[in-house]
């Protein structure tokens, strides 16, 4: 945090969460440590202490995500970096130090380094891991441990520094043992007895006698590839030959990982430092180089290689796994052509935009206008049925029409109606079909629907909205049967 | 010497229709179930990996056209496969589709504004071979245009169905065939209420082929001739067939 804000560094602040109704510390800052603030402590006693005490949220998962990310940049002095707990890195310097001029440079630059970004760190080379944590905690004297002489650094530290859990720590504090020489020297079994197997196993892992491992990060190695061309390159045969080559090289490298990409750029980085790119997206994973080529392909003419382009990436935002049964999941058609339909929809979203395609699945309603809804990707299945049975035209108005109708009697069809100036002649009815509103989504009047042949033959579906016992109801046309 | 003769004129035939690409592939045949219809066709089957295009001017014979195309759709799925329906202004409301044995799932719609999209989308889909069909709704249809579609389906064998809805005029076009579907007075006997859906199905051009026209009705999940008199079968013999 001091990092971004600078102005942040000479003055004590906190980062504070809701805990229990109240708001505790969870870190501070070393001028607030200063003034006795320390974690754990409630953000109203310390204000009480010390009133331009500045206080931040929390966000729980922030320190893990810096730690990480620290332990990534120090992947400069080794290549084997492992985060330890919340708020220590482990570094595995064996053959890392003579590069930087000896062991005493090596720590220097790193601590001076880290500093500089803000950060208060404390470090330490030994042997072990155990010696190693101890004395950057705890010691007092060198922060670098002579080969071999790591039992003797630890002598003067507390008993803390061996990493004991809390139990152990007040168990030796209660029998007077403050340092770990009071203890080190007393015999195994009576140590095993009193403390249990932890202790000791800590004791030799600080000393060297127990072999400790570290899990070194594996920082992601991002999917991207580049390719740099020998002369600048203005043509657009140059810039499909550049973006085949790369879409292969990635693909490649997405099959062997059993992954696939939803989202990729092309960039071309032209002589004169202007970076141009064009994004595609896919409807679902995929890693084959020809359909992702097509995608680009059509936006190819949004390059403009001016001088000409000396390299070109390509990067992919969005991977995803690409499970070896997906296929049979996703498709529909028995004949095993999903891939090739999603391509050609993939093509479609591309040029014209995804929100032009559409797939209907039956909804649970009566109502006409409610009783299909999207669906929500191409691998979605029918929840519902589709009920043939009720009669439904096949062109539905998108809203319904009014109509002027001559009815004989309530709740009969009418007998002529007029629509949009034209008078039609019913000769044929069905019905009424009655829909209710359904009053948990909207109120309103029921429709009854009646289907009706007028003389010519042609078939509409119309409907009452109301009843004639609440005053004159309207008709409206809704729909063309086939 | 006569059947000699006879079979001459079948093996030319053939030859010809090989040379328009018109040959179907092995085991691709439509059964439509109308017999007299498939008649009018070049080899007695109905087309399969062509355009076949359909005129209609009024919103009525829109709603038959489509009932009708939603008919052959169902016979060239066959429960499975995936068609793509595009169109400017959709009016399709996919529960009616179930009537006509097609799960309305399974169709995918894109819906597009311009014109040039419509053709661009039409022309992408025809040229994928996983889909057994595809209809495109639009009203101009350019004798270009029309062979770019045609030139796409002799490659990929889909079969296409336009849809022209009140077009501004009835050109000529590369389609092999052009239908007009009118709703006809259902059949009830003596029962009260609407009847099967029916059509007067005209066949104006067909390549090759013998234009006329039949009463069809979609009843039982299959097209069913109805025997009756045909109404414009004489308007129809008069024009020259394209």
């Amino acid at each position: 945090m001091a990092r971004r804000q600078p102005a942040l560094r000479e003055v004590p602040f906190v980062l504070a969460a809701p805990e229990h109704g109240r708001m505790v510390i969870k870190a501070a800052n070393v001028p607030a440590q200063e003034k006795g603030i320390d974690a754990g402590m409630v953000v109203a006693d310390c204000r009480a202490v010390l009133p331009s005490l500045q206080v931040f949220d929390d966000k729980p998962d922030q320190a893990g995500k810096l730690l990480n990310a620290l332990a990534e940049w120090c992947i400069r002095y080794t290549p084997a970096v492992a985060t330890d707990m919340s708020d220590g890195l482990i570094l595995d310097v064996s053959g890392c130090a003579h590069l930087w001029g000896g062991e005493r440079p090596y720590l220097k630059d790193i601590i001076v380094r880290l500093r500089g970004f803000g950060y208060d760190v404390r470090a330490a080379i030994a042997d072990t891991i155990g010696a190693a944590w101890a004395v950057a905690r705890y010691g007092t004297s060198s922060p670098v441990v002579e080969a071999g002489l790591q039992a003797d650094a630890l002598l003067p530290l507390p008993p803390a520094a061996l990493r004991l859990e809390a139990a152990v720590l007040e168990h030796l504090r209660k029998l007077g043992l403050y340092t770990i020489g009071s203890f080190i020297h007393m015999p195994r079994s009576a140590l095993r007895r009193r403390f249990g197997q932890g202790l000791l196993t800590r004791l030799d892992q600080a000393t060297g006698q127990e072999f400790e491992m570290i899990q070194p990060i594996q920082p992601a190695e991002p999917y991207q590839e580049r390719l740099p061309s020998p002369e600048p390159i203005k043509t657009a045969a140059g810039i499909e030959a550049a973006l085949q080559q790369l879409l292969e090289m990635l693909c490649r490298r997405l099959a062997a990982e059993g992954k696939g990409l939803r989202k990729s750029v092309f960039k071309c980085f032209r002589i004169d430092g202007v970076v141009q790119q064009i994004e595609t997206g896919t409807n679902r994973a995929t890693r084959n180089a020809a359909h992702l080529f097509k995608l680009f392909e059509l936006k190819i003419a949004n390059i403009a290689p001016a001088l000409g382009i000396e390299v070109f990436a390509i990067e992919a935002g969005m991977v995803e796994d690409i499970p070896v049964t997906q296929d049979a999941l996703w498709d529909f058609t028995e004949g095993g052509n999903g891939t090739a339909i999603a391509e050609l929809l993939d093509r479609v979203a591309g040029k014209l935009g995804v929100q032009a395609i559409h797939r209907y699945l039956p909804d649970e309603h009566y109502w006409p206008e409610r009783s299909v809804k999207t669906a929500a990707s191409l691998a979605e299945k029918a929840q519902a049925c589709w009920n043939p049975g009720l009669p439904r035209p096949i062109h539905l108005l998108p809203d319904p029409e009014t109509i002027e109708v001559t009815v004989p009697m309530p709740d009969y069809p009418p007998m002529l109606f007029r629509y949009k100036g034209e008078l039609y002649h019913v000769s044929k009815a069905d019905g009424p079909e009655r829909i209710e509103q359904e009053w948990w989504l909207q109120r309103g009047l029921y429709r009854d629907y009646y289907s009706v042949e007028d003389r010519k033959g042609a078939r509409y579906w119309i409907f009452r909205a109301g009843s004639y016992e609440q005053g004159d109801p309207q008709w409206f046309i809704h729909g063309f049967f086939a | 010497m006569q059947p000699a003769k006879q079979d001459i004129i079948q093996q030319l035939q053939k030859e010809v229709l090989a040379m328009q690409r018109l040959k179907r592939g092995a085991g691709h045949i439509l059964s439509t179930g109308l017999r007299e219809v498939e008649k009018a066709f070049p080899d007695q089957a109905f087309p399969l990996g062509a355009v076949h295009e359909f005129i209609s001017n009024a919103k009525a014979d829109a709603a038959a056209t489509s009932g009708f195309m939603a008919g052959l759709i169902s016979q060239l799925m066959q429960k499975s496969g995936t068609v793509v329906w595009v169109s400017t202004r959709r009016t399709i409301f996919p529960p009616a589709l179930a009537v006509f044995g097609i799960d309305p799932g399974r169709i995918i719609f894109i819906d597009l504004w311009r014109q040039k999209d419509v053709l661009w989308a039409i022309e992408e889909a025809l040229k994928c071979s996983a889909l057994p069909a595809v209809i495109g709704e639009l009203s101009e249809l350019s004798f270009t245009e029309s062979r770019r579609l045609q030139l796409a389906v002799e490659q990929s064998r889909v079969t296409g169905f336009i849809h022209r809805y009140n077009p501004k005029s009835e050109n000529i076009t590369a389609c092999v065939t052009r239908w007009k579907i009118q709703p006809l007075m259902s059949e009830t006997g003596s029962m009260p209420g609407v009847g099967f859906p029916r059509w007067n199905v005209q066949l104006l051009k067909v390549r090759n082929g013998k234009p006329g026209a039949w009463q069809i009705e979609w009843s039982e999940g299959s097209f069913k001739q109805v025997a009756g008199q045909d109404i414009s079968v004489a308007a129809i013999q008069k024009r020259k067939a394209g």
